[in-house]
């Protein structure tokens, strides 16, 4: 697709979702955080694929299966270019991001021993948390955290002071999905690196707000979702360096990543097939490829740019409320803004604004953690996309001036 | 003493003069700012139901072979709403409680407040007070 500049209504008529009314009002749609909306490219694919290609992939010598197996590899070549890996067999096709942090702690982790040590932050989200302690509790291996400050910024000295021989893996996220900070990762993979410690990148809130590039970063392990980049839900990618993919024993066993099965004994497949066991969500692995394609059609500068004067404009107008406080306050920020009003629970709040049609998300957003440090049940987060305008923010100011005027 | 089917349909009647939904939740909320639901000392973890969202205290006895009920909650729309419930189920017989089937919050249009996807602890809390009937009616 041809590269088009920053034209926000043409941008906006690409996304059907967008121009629903939600109880009789314009949608404000400033849950992005959780899913972000589909462009109609990539709705359009899911459909041609099941009218007129569905097949299953990588075992038909039949025309149909040929087609689906190559558009699905072609949706590999396509993602690995936009994240610049080195091969294509290292993008793993997964369920999500969660699915394949589960990958590397299953895998990855057989190859750890009792007394290694894993470093996670205190910002986690609860799906690079639970699977490292359940790795832990199977392994005898020891979870270190990194601590956050008020404003939400990661204290990289301590996370300095954690790292020894003894640390096997870093696994940390690029964004905090509930505070919005973006991470030093760079530091963060150099240190962990310097000791021989592998990295794994939660790549759930920064592949959609920023370029990413997995050569640069030398990140060892990359996970994201498609459905927060505009792709089908079900489907995420797994990046791993192939050097150390091939040495990780399979995840799960079935079809599609074996070599040779006897009774006794199976072989397995090559990178990336290894780790792809049984038929894949082939239309969301074509679907996922679109959405890089329309990604590609943008530019990320210039989504960049208008994101950060969104975040910037909606924090300067949410000061005007009385007794608002913010919660991720980070030098380094994506467009996410998480907040309480005093004297008014996120609850009420959230589904008063659902009246007036402006969707936001409230409650813990799977870091309970982040709630304890600040002692509190949950916050309100808006979360904004590059197809979002300041003439919606307005609209928000208004729904919480009411939603506030009802409530206290 | 009311029934409960009585009690749902005076509900009913009180919301059926507001046809604006901001009406309506102006009306739970002042009910939820009114009602002194739960005593304080009664607000103890094994009361509490914590939802994703909101959290829900509940507290059930059987006095003279009637449930008596007293909740509350730190977010006031689901305080309204348990206010409402405790109006229907509160002073009813424990058999009437355990098989209730309350039509009255779909028919005044709070049907999305008791959705899966809220998790407020209105749903934890309707299963509460209706086993904790049940257990009373056994004993």
């Amino acid at each position: 697709m041809e590269k088009t500049a920053f034209d926000i209504e043409k941008i906006r008529a690409q996304f059907p979702t967008l121009h629903r009314l939600v109880n009789g009002k314009q949608l404000v749609y400033f849950d992005n955080g959780a899913t972000s909306q589909k462009p109609q490219v990539v709705i359009d694919r899911l459909n041609d694929y099941y009218a007129n290609e569905n097949a299953n992939i990588h075992r038909g010598v039949h025309t149909l299966s040929q087609e689906a197996t190559s558009a699905y590899e072609e949706a590999r070549n396509t993602i690995q270019q936009y994240i610049a890996a080195q091969h294509s067999h290292e993008i793993i096709f997964t369920k999500g991001t969660t699915d394949s942090i589960n990958l590397v702690a299953f895998s990855f982790g057989e190859l750890l021993e009792k007394g290694d040590e894993i470093i996670i932050s205190a910002m986690e989200h609860h799906s690079n948390i639970v699977p490292w302690q359940m790795l832990c509790e199977r392994k005898g291996c020891l979870l270190k955290f990194i601590p956050m400050s008020t404003k939400g910024e990661l204290d990289l000295d301590i996370y300095a002071s954690l790292l020894s021989t003894k640390t096997k893996l870093v696994a940390v996220t690029h964004v905090s999905n509930a505070l919005g900070t973006v991470n030093d990762v760079d530091f963060i993979i150099k240190s962990a690196h310097n000791v021989g410690a592998m990295v794994l990148i939660d790549g759930a809130q920064s592949i959609q707000h920023m370029p990413v590039n997995v050569m640069d970063l030398d990140c060892d392990f990359y996970a994201f979702s498609g459905h927060k980049l505009f792709g089908p839900t079900g489907v995420g990618i797994l990046y791993g360096k192939e050097a150390i993919l091939s040495t990780m024993p399979p995840y799960q066993g079935g079809g599609d990543m074996i070599k040779e099965v006897t009774l006794e004994k199976t072989t397995y497949n090559s990178l990336p097939h290894k780790f792809e066991a049984g038929t894949p969500h082939i239309a969301g692995g074509i679907g996922l490829g679109t959405a890089f394609e329309f990604l590609n059609s943008l530019d990320m500068k210039a989504i960049e740019a208008h994101e950060k004067e969104l975040l910037e404009y909606a924090t300067e107008r949410l000061k005007t409320i009385e007794g608002i406080k913010f919660y991720g306050e980070a030098t380094e920020k994506v467009s996410v803004i998480s907040f309480l009003i005093e004297g008014t629970h996120p609850y009420d709040v959230g589904t008063l604004l659902d009246k007036m049609g402006i969707a936001v998300r409230t409650g813990h957003h799977c870091t309970q953690p982040i709630m304890d440090f600040y002692k509190i049940p949950g916050t309100i987060r808006a979360s904004f996309a590059f197809y979002n305008t300041k003439e919606e923010v307005d609209i928000m100011i208004s729904g919480l001036n009411r939603a506030v005027g009802m409530l206290r | 003493m009311k029934t409960m089917q009585e009690l749902e349909q005076e509900i009913i009647d009180e919301f059926a003069i507001y046809d604006d939904w901001m009406d309506k939740y102006e009306y739970i909320i002042e009910l939820g700012k009114d009602l002194p639901l739960i005593d304080a000392s009664k607000k103890t973890e094994d009361r509490l139901i914590k939802g994703c969202q909101s959290r829900v205290w509940v507290d059930a006895e059987k006095q003279d072979g009637k449930m008596i009920f007293t909740a509350d909650s730190d977010a006031i729309i689901t305080k309204g709403i348990i206010g409402l419930l405790i109006r229907v189920l509160s002073h009813q017989s424990t058999e009437d409680v355990a098989k209730a089937e309350l039509k009255f919050i779909k028919e005044i249009g709070l049907q999305e407040h008791l959705s899966p996807t809220r998790s407020n602890g209105l749903v934890s809390m309707i299963q509460q007070m209706k086993l904790a009937a049940i257990k009373q009616s056994v004993n």
